[in-house]
């Protein structure tokens, strides 16, 4: 009973934690403008299906896109062996479904565990790639202290909880004997269950008394279902929360063919009254609509969708990675940008919380984006493109651009003088518009 | 065995009543860049040979905005697309070939939604076009026998709005051997001149990006890279020229190829 209400606290805690979390996101993401991606469901919905719960784009390298589906496919079904776990903490029974699904049972034990050695193993070698092996996305000046520790934590976390769940499981086995024996203090270990995997684990455990595995596999049986619940809340904290964004952002991401960058339309307004005297000044804004800023000097002039974006992001560097002003050793990391993002947008949501009015001096750009990185993209779209769940680190970089040309009219001095050229003579080179058609002469030259 | 030819202007054609098959949107490095005209003038070979009707607006032609608009400057990027939309819907244009992927991205994506509805179509798609409905041939390649081509995509053809297909279609009418770099498709490399990086040193680094992608080019041993973007045929050049193998490699565009192997030039 004592160990019914201690696990409903435990169950309880977790959850609070983990809802009181999730709506700050939601508050944080809602911070941002309004942008319309209620468009083209069908065309969305082909995307979470393939991009998000398909992996399509993660395959693409295969080595990590494989071992990803691997853990990802764990995740998602030993999450049924969780489910047990739960209802056998709330109700004080032992593995609740053996009786009800009977040889299935065994079916879906096996499969866990085979899949728990498939997580563990992945995870293993996820850790040496991040930290053995010389791979160049994974040691970027972005990806040292906190974010490097961070995938570490997850992936050592992984690795103990299915370490905890393959333990459980062997000395729940060994106690199942111990039972069939005529053990008394192992009475309610009924054979249940088939152990493909954590049959190599009873070596382990062998010499312990009837007692002593029982501490062994309740103590696992703990371990794993704080570890999940710690899990659920450490993750709402860290980069690892793309198992559960990654949906809602490839739902929501960009349609339009990669070359489009939106028109800015309170842009169009103004460029008709000028290009039209005749033009009713008023029409353009709409009563009580606020002077809106170009562009984004701070997260809370990026959309909800960018915003998105950044809690999405999980920091896997494939955007980096092909970026070619990144490739070439300039300051820009398309992730950087995202990371970037998030963290100022985490520092902003503090500040609500802590009843900071209005601002604290910083900003996205300048605090945490400088204008070298800025300057550095060729918005080619790699990163747009290798992103395996379809952020859009480049629409942010674009957006300060915007802020900074439009509101500051800072620019590099031969970025102002090809505006200049372009203004006077519809060419971003300083050539007079009248030799546009030279080329014609000298065509029958 | 270059012939005279006449380039209508759409103020000629409106003149006399006329209406094009298509425009020609020549774009500001391909009318005023010296190596640029040169493959604009490969175009227009191509056009007149096939017999297109087309035109081109001439002096009333002004800079497509994108590299305002990519630089950060909407204003000006949304003042010259409604005053090139004024002028291409003044002469009730439906069709439109551009010599350049960012006028191209451009106008087929960005000038909808201010008024200007076009088909737009990149002048590789209108070569493969042309060679396909057997309104040109090349004959038999002539001095492409035996020659490595690698084709280097251009963002904003390629990623941008996935022509990936045409220029290779076209470039493997020509009797010579097309090899693939590395990366190519999606995930070529930028040549390092989009974004208007053009019009600006780059930022501190340690390489250029066009030496970058040069370097991949160089690694399939061409003979020829092929281009279907002023800017990127300026980027490969120079890519190329760093490695001092302009003796060895050539920079094209793909109508000058065509244009070349179908005796035009
Ligand atoms: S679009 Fe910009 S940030 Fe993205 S890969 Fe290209 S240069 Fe890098
Ligand atoms: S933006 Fe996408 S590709 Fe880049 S680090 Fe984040 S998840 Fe990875």
């Amino acid at each position: 009973m004592i160990s019914q209400i201690l696990f409903i606290l435990v169950f309880a805690t977790g959850i609070f934690l983990f809802a009181r979390r999730a709506k700050t996101i939601r508050r944080n993401i809602l911070l941002g403008k309004d942008v319309d991606r209620s468009d083209n469901r069908s065309e969305r919905l082909k995307n979470l299906i393939l991009v998000a719960f398909g992996q399509s784009k993660m395959v693409v390298r295969p080595v990590s896109g494989i071992l990803h589906l691997l853990v990802y496919l764990g995740f998602i079904i030993i999450n049924i062996e969780v489910l047990e776990i739960v209802l056998d903490g709330i109700l004080g029974t032992h593995r609740l479904f053996a009786s009800t699904l009977g040889g299935l049972y065994d079916v879906l034990i096996g499969t866990f565990e085979l899949l728990a050695l498939g997580v563990l193993v992945a995870c293993v070698i996820f850790l040496i790639r991040r930290n053995v092996l010389n791979i160049k996305r994974f040691h970027s000046k972005e990806l040292t202290s906190w974010p490097k520790s961070d995938a570490n934590i997850i992936l050592v976390t992984e690795i103990l909880l299915m370490f905890a769940f393959l333990s459980m499981n062997a000395t729940d086995a060994l106690l199942q004997v111990a039972n069939a024996g005529g053990a008394p203090d192992a009475a309610h270990y009924l054979a249940a269950g088939s152990f493909p995997i954590s049959q190599y684990l009873v070596p382990l455990f062998d010499g312990l008394s009837v007692n002593g595995l029982v501490m062994v596999e309740r103590g696992m049986w703990w371990f794993h279902i704080i570890g999940i619940m710690a899990f659920l809340v450490y993750v709402s904290y860290s980069k690892h929360l793309h198992i559960m964004l990654a949906f809602p952002a490839t739902y929501f991401g960009n349609l339009n063919p990669k070359g489009y960058m939106p028109n800015m339309e309170a842009v169009t307004s103004e460029v008709k009254m000028m290009l039209d005297p005749q033009a009713d000044p008023y029409a353009a804004a709409p009563a009580g609509s606020e002077p809106q800023r170009f562009g984004a000097k701070d997260v809370t002039d990026l959309s909800w969708k960018q915003l998105l974006d950044s809690y999405s992001c999980t920091e896997c560097g494939r955007c980096t990675s092909v970026c070619p002003a990144n490739q070439t050793g300039k300051l820009l990391s398309p992730r950087k940008v995202l990371m970037d993002t998030r963290d100022r947008l985490e520092e902003v949501g503090k500040n609500i919380d802590l009843g900071v009015e209005e601002t604290d001096g910083k900003s996205l750009l300048g605090s945490y984006i400088t204008e070298e990185e800025l300057w550095a993209c060729t918005t080619c779209n790699a990163c747009t493109d290798a992103c395996p769940i379809n952020l859009d680190p480049l629409s942010v970089i674009m957006e300060m651009r915007r802020y900074l040309i439009m509101e500051e009219s800072k620019s590099p001095e031969s970025i102002t003088s090809m505006f200049n050229n372009i203004e006077n003579n519809g060419a971003p080179w300083a050539f007079p518009a009248a030799d546009r058609g030279k080329w014609i002469d000298e065509l029958n030259a | 065995m270059s012939q005279s030819i006449h380039v209508p202007t759409m103020a000629e054609m409106a003149a006399s009543g006329e209406v094009p098959e298509i425009l020609f949107w020549v774009g500001c490095s391909g009318s005023f860049d010296d190596r640029a005209k040169r493959i604009t003038k490969a175009i227009v070979r191509i056009l007149n040979h096939c017999n297109v009707k087309f035109a081109v607006l001439g002096a009333e032609e002004s800079c497509s905005g994108d590299p305002a608009k990519r630089a950060g400057n909407e204003f000006l990027f949304q003042m010259q697309a409604m005053q090139n939309i004024a002028v291409l819907n003044g002469y009730g244009i439906k069709k439109v070939v551009t010599g350049c992927p960012h006028c191209f991205n451009t106008l087929k994506n960005e000038y909808p939604q201010l008024g200007g509805e076009y088909e737009v179509i990149h002048h590789t798609q209108l070569v493969n076009e042309l060679l396909a409905d057997g309104r040109m041939t090349v004959s038999g390649g002539g001095d492409f026998k035996g020659k490595r081509i690698t084709f280097h995509d251009p963002c904003y053809l390629g990623r941008a709005n996935d022509v990936f297909e045409a220029p290779r279609a076209v470039l493997e009418k020509l009797d010579a051997e097309l090899v693939e770099m590395k990366r190519c498709k999606t995930k070529g490399l930028c040549c390092g001149a989009g974004g208007a990086q053009m019009f600006k040193e780059a930022e501190p680094g340690n390489k250029e990006v066009n030496v970058e992608r040069t370097e991949d080019a160089l690694e399939v041993k061409p003979n020829i890279i092929a281009t279907g973007c002023p800017f990127c045929n300026t980027m490969m050049t120079d890519g190329v020229k760093n490695f001092n193998k302009e003796e060895e490699i050539q920079v094209k565009d793909i109508a000058e190829l065509i244009a070349e192997a179908a005796d035009l030039l």
